[in-house]
């Protein structure tokens, strides 16, 4: 009897995958070509790419960017709408940026941003150094004198409201009980703000004066002027839409009628209603002579505007929070704005963010209707740069720059949304 | 002024408000800055330059005006308006003066308490057609389709201009200027219709200008000039006089180039001596220097300089001076005499 066995005496070496399931061929297989069905789908897609793509890049590459006028670029293309017009940009790129914001001072408006990216870093990525958000409390009051300029006595009056009320509340607390000192918070810094920090901030500034060179509202314009209203709107908008979700949940009947009342009368009206009350209807309604700051109005407007919807937004995320944790909290002994900060808020923000991300690249996209009361902001400003008759007929190359700049401040916005949720994922789902 | 700053949140709040002055003219004074209304862009008469100085042909108006009362042409707030926004920023008093090619009407004197102080630019409504079309008149545009900006007394005066002519016409309706070029480029429609001055301009920006064709018709009356609030005469009388200043000025043949020369001396001209201040108490009775109208015209010059510097025929929108023209010459300009 032969002996049949077969015992393998070594391994055999691992053996690539089969060619047609790796590397590219096998991704193009297994992604594009899986059935006729999608195999013809696909060529069909790929076809629309080329189509769209041949239509587009010829007329993006154009060697026009030293152009001065959109004849010289017709020139330079030798005729034909074919072409893009970039001259326009070069020239006119700077001021879809600042607006009509002196160009010695440029560097303010950049260092602004550029201390907005720090101030906010810290909120956003919880690994950098704690201390940092001391640089974020200074920032509200930085970021108005670098842009508008003036006695740096005004921000630090202001700020000194913030501090007065502060201790008004811890000092009181102890003294007087809690009511009290909620009350004594909000209202000493009212009367601080109205009548001592003015003449304050005067009289500092004639015996020290500290000063940036003053510039007016109206020599904003560009993406620096939406970036601002964007900017201010978001980091105010929040924190009133959470006391307005609060407000619209309390058992108190005067707060709760206070909050439905707001929120649905600012969500039932446009944002273009409400700018045309900024720009229009407030001059008529004020005294003649007041001169109210359009964009601080404009301003104001955005903010009431974004915190009715962040209201709401914040409200689907306390609904969704199970009552349990409700009790839990009373359980612990927490008074309201303990259980708030440390139970409630974490969770239900945590559900909010794609909404709350959501509402904020809505607002920012949103600043782009001030152009209608006559803002120069970069929509605004690309109907001025036509109304040069040098570039007098350029449009879409004005609209491309504008919506790739959008694109790319609302993209990063989205893309940080999506880190913050996976990065706060405790795997209740 | 009183002015109390008012340090609110955020310190973003900087509300100054004044007590009402004596009148506008001191007010300004005071202020050391006029804020002068003017369009968000519109080719030729302002826009903004890429340094982001505004010019154009209602600028100078403005920067003539400041040059009078503050001796500094560039002593100007421009404060971008829009067609919704203009009247309201007027009436406000957030501008004490607006030039912004404004159609002088009844309503807008009467009823919304302006006062039009003249005339700096007689426009009127056109067609721009492609040659073609085969069209040599508005009349022959029977059963056209016509881009038409909405909500503006352009839209009126088509309706009105087919009904009486007895044609049928289809509107295009678009938002802005750029639009309309747009679409009109595109065959969206057989015709464009605004004012002359714009179409002149739009059809400067084709690049086959050539193949295009503004047909003679002028189908209505659009007489464009700076205005101000109802109530204070001694401000109105100043920018009335200035405008009167650059338009006399080029009848009487003052330039930019000989303006210092003129006013130097009192010369032959009884009528120059007195608007130029060497003879005669006019600057006095406007309470302005004796030499504001030097002032207003060393700027950009007198209104022929600023008509051909910003649309003139030598300009890309090239305008002819048609009815803007002096009345020495056939047109309708005639500045009251000074005296």
């Amino acid at each position: 009897m032969a002996d049949l066995h077969f015992v393998r005496k070594a391994m055999i070496e691992e053996q690539e995958p089969p060619a047609a399931t790796a590397g590219v061929a096998g991704w193009v297989r297994e992604n594009l070509f899986s059935s006729p069905l999608n195999a013809i789908l696909s060529i069909l897609s790929l076809g629309f790419v080329f189509y769209v793509l041949s239509a587009l890049l010829p007329w993006v590459f154009s060697p026009t960017w030293s152009a001065t006028s959109l004849g010289e670029c017709r020139e330079l293309t030798g005729g034909g709408h074919g072409k893009a017009c970039w001259g326009v940009i070069r020239e006119r790129w700077l001021q879809l940026m600042f607006g009509f914001y002196p160009k010695e001072l440029y560097w303010r408006v950049v260092l602004d941003f550029a201390l907005l990216i720090v101030a906010v870093a810290p909120v956003l990525f919880t690994k950098l150094p704690r201390k940092m958000l001391y640089f974020s409390a200074v920032y509200p009051f930085l970021m108005p004198w670098l842009l508008w300029g003036g006695s740096i006595w005004n921000p630090i009056a202001v700020a000194a409201g913030f501090v007065l009320g502060f201790f008004a509340h811890k000092y009181a607390r102890p003294a007087f009980g809690g009511l009290a000192a909620v009350i004594l918070a909000f209202l000493l810094p009212i009367i601080w703000w109205f009548f001592l920090a003015g003449p304050l901030a005067n009289g500092l500034a004639s015996v020290l004066p500290l000063a940036l060179e003053t510039v007016e509202s109206r020599n904003f314009g560009g993406f620096m002027l939406s970036i601002t209203i964007g900017v201010v709107a978001i980091a105010i908008s929040l924190p009133i839409g959470i006391l307005l979700a609060l407000g619209r949940q309390s058992d108190l009947f005067i707060v709760r009628s206070l909050s439905v009342g707001f929120i649905e009368f600012i969500r039932g009206v446009p944002l273009i209603t409400l700018l045309f009350v900024a720009s229009t209807l407030l001059n008529i309604f004020m005294p003649p002579g007041t001169d109210f700051d359009i964009i601080l109005r404009v301003i104001i407007m955005v903010t009431l505007f974004a915190s009715a919807y962040m209201a709401e937004v914040v409200r689907g995320g306390l609904a969704a929070l199970p009552k349990g944790q409700y009790e839990a909290a009373d359980a612990l002994g927490l008074d309201f704005w303990m259980a708030q900060r440390l139970i409630i808020m974490p969770q239900a923000l945590k559900i909010s963010i794609p909404g709350i991300v959501s509402t904020f690249i809505g607002v920012f996209k949103d600043t782009t209707l001030v152009s209608i009361i006559g803002l120069l902001d970069p929509i605004g400003l690309s109907n001025s740069i036509r109304a040069d008759q040098a570039w007098n007929g350029v449009v879409w190359e004005l609209y491309g720059f504008i919506a790739l700049m959008f694109f790319v401040f609302c993209f990063s916005m989205s893309r940080y949304s999506m880190f913050l949720e996976r990065k706060l994922q405790t795997g209740h789902r | 002024m009183n002015k109390t700053v008012f340090v609110g949140v955020l310190a973003l709040a900087g509300m100054s408000a004044s007590v009402a002055a004596a009148g506008l003219l001191d007010e300004v004074k005071t202020r050391g800055k006029l804020n002068c209304g003017v369009a968000t862009g519109v080719p030729g008469f302002a826009a903004p330059d890429a340094n982001g100085e505004w010019q154009g042909f209602d600028v100078a108006v403005c920067r003539a005006v400041a040059a009078a009362v503050l001796d500094d042409p560039t002593a100007v707030e421009f404060v971008p308006t829009t067609g919704k926004t203009r009247f309201t920023a007027l009436a406000s008093g957030e501008i004490d003066m607006l030039a912004r090619n404004t159609t002088w009407t009844f309503s807008r004197d009467v009823d919304l308490k302006f006062d039009f102080v003249g005339v700096n630019y007689y426009d009127g409504q056109g067609f721009l057609v492609r040659k073609d079309l085969g069209v040599s008149s508005a009349k022959e545009l029977d059963g056209a389709t016509v881009c038409i900006q909405t909500g503006t007394t352009t839209e009126l005066n088509l309706a009105d201009f087919f009904r009486i002519n007895n044609m049928e016409y289809e509107p295009v309706p678009i938002e802005t200027n750029a639009e309309g070029q747009q679409q009109y480029l595109a065959g969206a429609c057989d015709s464009y219709t605004t004012d002359a001055s714009g179409l002149a301009a739009t059809r400067a920006t084709f690049e086959d200008a050539a193949e295009h064709v503004i047909l003679p018709e002028i189908i209505s009356k659009e007489p464009l000039g700076p205005l101000v609030r109802h109530g204070d005469n001694e401000w109105a009388d100043v920018v009335r006089w200035t405008l009167n200043a650059l338009i006399a000025a080029e009848e009487l043949g003052v330039t930019s180039a000989n303006v210092t020369e003129l006013a130097s001396a009192a010369g032959n001209n009884p009528e120059i001596n007195r608007m130029l201040g060497t003879e005669g108490t006019l600057g006095e009775m406007l309470g302005l220097p004796a030499d504001w109208a030097v002032k207003a015209l060393s700027v950009n010059g007198n209104y022929g300089e600023i008509f051909e510097k910003n649309i003139g025929e030598t300009t890309p929108i090239g305008l002819a001076r048609g009815l803007n023209a002096q009345w020495t010459s056939g047109g309708l300009l005639y500045a009251p005499p000074f005296r």
